[in-house]
């Protein structure tokens, strides 16, 4: 199985690009799905523990912020996301020594409420945020370049194509180190885990570090590609929108949120394209299809299938 | 980072089949166009979630415009074709859409947004795929004042003139104030329009005191905490630029508690709400319509023409034609006119991109109540008309009585000055010169 994910991990980004390619515009939706993934990969660490976060849009919306903030300054890409990143892990380190203590339900609704008082900050605090019309973000440099529209849009895919695939790589080492695997004895008994000396504490926070992180670079990939940053992007139903890619996916293996991901913004892109009125039905509705079809998610489907034809 | 291959054979299909209208998309845009066979048009607009109070009516709007344009010939001999998208999920959504309708589907114009946010981030998209986009309704003076947009034209008024006239209206309907709330919603609009309304009021009367500065929730439900604090504090004036259902809400909940018997209200963004609120809106307080479109306008430029075009929108979908569905006509208009001047400029040749822009700079269009110039910079300069809510036979909702017509040249902030700054200029005695009574 490991081998057939590089596989099809390398096959799929040749698609991506191919389809970039072939429909520049998709270019921008498919930068968007791989930010997403990223995102969504965090989200995925943290349901190895048997935890749901739901307020993950708050890294997502930090480091989309901080992008906002920091872009007329230095208008470098390529320093602006790992600024942008580090920031939000900082931030992942303090609500994550706090988050950390709780589990389930409690740990799901403690990162809700964080992310919504965020959201109305940035609601809030007008006259910093420019409240709901939201932040432009001029073009950025990159490399010291600067770019035409159409060559940064490129720059700023492949750069989310190569983090996916480097993050990608990186969260399948992480889940089969023992750092990983003390992560699902967290799901299975955390008792366990203490008495083989194991502070859980200590495991939970170093993975939800790593998906602040993760959201907060996803963030930083949002901001420089919309180039408009509003507080929706930190609101409830984008943290809902994480989960939910996380479980269309699957959370079986580092591939699934990618999988998840660009489903999800093609389902949502094509829906909206053929029925303006009725697309949330038609998105639903598909999105529902493959919850009671395949309940592993996507990648639960390329898994069966594999293992078929093996 | 991959896809299943299932996905992939359906993706490359559709990447396959967009390449295609993309490739003439692209050729067509810079080089000497043919007549195309349809004229399309992006139109984003909210059909979902609460601003589809103005979304939905616009866009029933552009579709009997449309049917009316393309029965009588179309523009240049060309039929004319809208595309519809969803404003609602919001601006990362909404900017992969504008890059869909221009990059895939090939539309000729974008007309963008209702909402304040969607509009700043479509502007400079239009600015860097050059695709002429008309602001068709959203109103913030952040866009022209704060950057230069080639192809960016807005085709009604915006924020400073809707602000300011109903504030000119009070001044002289009731010069004696001395006490003013406000109860906005608490999102942009909200705060800039007050912004707005202060610098206005502390350069022309100075000395009002503000006893309260009222921000609920966006999408409030409830207001009687609010309205309890406004009935202690019985400020002369209470000023609530809020919409839609909220709009209502607030004024039912008010007048059931005989505030506004205390208070006179000054609403600018009232006439989309005054048919849904019937008889419960309390006559003599002071309403606005984001423009001169009052269906009892008394002396509109064309009166077959409004009358014809509020009976058939009434006659077709059951609802009055409220502001948003004139802003979506004056789109429409601005659009015929551009595209007629362009072509005689070229001798009856279809005109590109550019020279569609260059059209819409300097074009003055008909609307049925008036004319509109747009600016050198892209602002449209509408006349507002503000008047008192009064009750009549013809109509069973508020409609405005003793309106005064604001024309829009003298009540915005002039091309390259930034509106608050030149609110702060205003001087006392302007609510005698700036408007006249019709």
């Amino acid at each position: 199985m490991r081998r057939t994910e590089t596989i099809l991990a390398i096959g799929g980004a040749a698609l991506l690009v191919l389809l970039a390619f072939l429909a520049p515009w998709l270019r921008f939706v498919l930068t968007i799905a791989l930010a997403k993934g990223i995102a969504v990969l965090g989200i995925l660490l943290l349901l190895r523990a048997g935890q749901v976060s739901f307020g993950h849009a708050l890294y997502l919306a930090f480091g989309a912020y901080v992008v906002a903030f920091l872009a007329p300054s230095s208008p470098e890409a390529l320093i602006l996301m790992p600024v942008a990143m580090l920031l939000s892990g900082a931030l992942g380190l303090v609500v994550g020594l706090f988050v950390s203590r709780y589990r389930e339900i409690f740990f799901g609704m403690l990162n809700l409420a964080i992310s919504m008082v965020f959201y109305s900050l940035l609601e809030k605090l007008y006259h910093y945020t420019k409240g709901t019309d939201g932040i432009r973000v001029g073009v950025p440099r990159f490399l010291g370049m600067v770019l035409e529209r159409d060559d940064f849009e490129w720059a700023m895919f492949a750069t989310a194509l190569l983090l996916a695939l480097a993050i990608g790589f990186f969260v399948r080492l992480y889940l089969a180190s023992p750092m990983g695997q003390a992560l699902s004895a967290i799901k299975t008994r955390e008792t366990r885990l203490e008495f083989m000396g194991l502070p859980a504490r200590g495991v939970l926070l170093s993975a939800y570090v790593l998906s602040t992180l993760m959201g907060g670079l996803a963030g930083a990939i949002i901001a420089l590609t919309t180039r408009h940053v509003t507080p929706l992007l930190g609101y409830w139903t984008v943290s809902g929108e994480l989960v939910f890619i996380a479980i269309l996916g699957g959370a079986g293996a580092a591939l699934g949120p990618f999988l998840g991901a660009v489903t999800f913004e093609l389902v949502r892109v094509y829906a909206a394209a053929s029925f303006a009125d009725a697309w949330q039905a038609i998105l639903g509705l598909v999105l529902m299809g493959v919850i009671l079809f395949f309940s592993r998610g996507l990648w639960g489907m390329v898994e069966s299938l594999a293992r078929k034809r093996a | 980072m991959t896809t299943s291959s299932s996905l992939s054979r359906r993706s490359v299909l559709a990447g396959a089949a967009t390449s295609g209208s993309l490739l003439m998309a692209g050729s067509g845009a810079e080089a000497q166009p043919a007549k195309p066979a349809e004229l399309k048009i992006g139109i984003t607009t909210f059909l979902s979630g609460p601003a589809s109070v103005f979304g939905v009516p616009a866009k029933q709007a552009a579709e009997m415009l449309t049917d009316q344009i393309n029965a009588a010939g179309g523009i240049g001999g060309v039929p004319i074709r809208p595309i519809f998208v969803d404003e609602g999920p919001g601006t990362e959504h909404l900017v992969g859409e504008f890059r869909r309708l221009v990059q895939s589907e090939g539309v000729h114009v974008v007309f963008a947004s209702i909402s304040s946010g969607s509009c700043l981030a479509c502007t400079p998209l239009s600015d860097e795929l050059r695709k002429t986009t008309v602001l068709w309704d959203c109103g913030t003076q952040r866009i022209f004042e704060e950057g230069n947009h080639p192809f960016a034209f807005r085709t009604q008024g915006y924020g400073t003139p809707e602000v300011l006239a109903p504030l000119l209206y009070l001044l002289k309907h009731k010069p004696d104030f001395r006490s003013i709330a406000v109860i906005n919603q608490d999102y942009a609009w909200g705060r800039d329009s007050w912004e707005l309304w202060k610098a206005g009021m502390d350069a022309m009367k100075p000395g009002v005191r503000v006893v309260a500065e009222l921000f609920p929730r966006f999408n409030s439900t409830d207001f009687s905490t609010e309205i309890t604090r406004l009935l202690a504090l019985r400020p002369d004036v209470i000023l609530s630029t809020s919409w839609g259902g909220e709009l209502v809400t607030l004024v039912r909940q008010a007048s059931e508690r005989r505030l506004m018997e205390r208070s006179l209200m000054v609403l600018p963004v009232a006439e989309a709400s005054m048919p849904s609120l019937g008889r419960n809106m309390p006559a003599g307080h002071i309403i606005g319509s984001r423009g001169d479109h009052w269906i009892n306008h008394p002396r509109p430029r064309d009166k077959a023409s409004l009358d014809r075009f509020t009976a058939a929108y009434q006659a077709r979908f059951n609802q009055p034609s409220i502001y948003p569905c004139h802003h979506m006509a004056q789109a429409l208009s601005a659009l015929q006119a551009a595209y007629n001047k362009a072509i005689a400029a070229k001798g009856g040749g279809w005109p590109n991109d550019q020279e569609l822009a260059a059209a819409f700079r300097g074009l003055t269009f008909d609307t049925p109540t008036a004319t509109i110039t747009i600016r050198e910079d892209g602002q449209g300069l509408e006349d507002q008309i503000v008047g008192l809510s009064s009750f009549s036979s013809a109509y069973p909702y508020a409609v405005p009585e003793k309106m005064m017509l604001y024309p829009a040249a003298g009540i915005s902030a002039p091309v390259g000055q930034k509106s608050v700054d030149w609110l702060k200029t205003l001087r006392a005695g302007m609510e005698n010169t700036a408007g006249s009574a019709i």
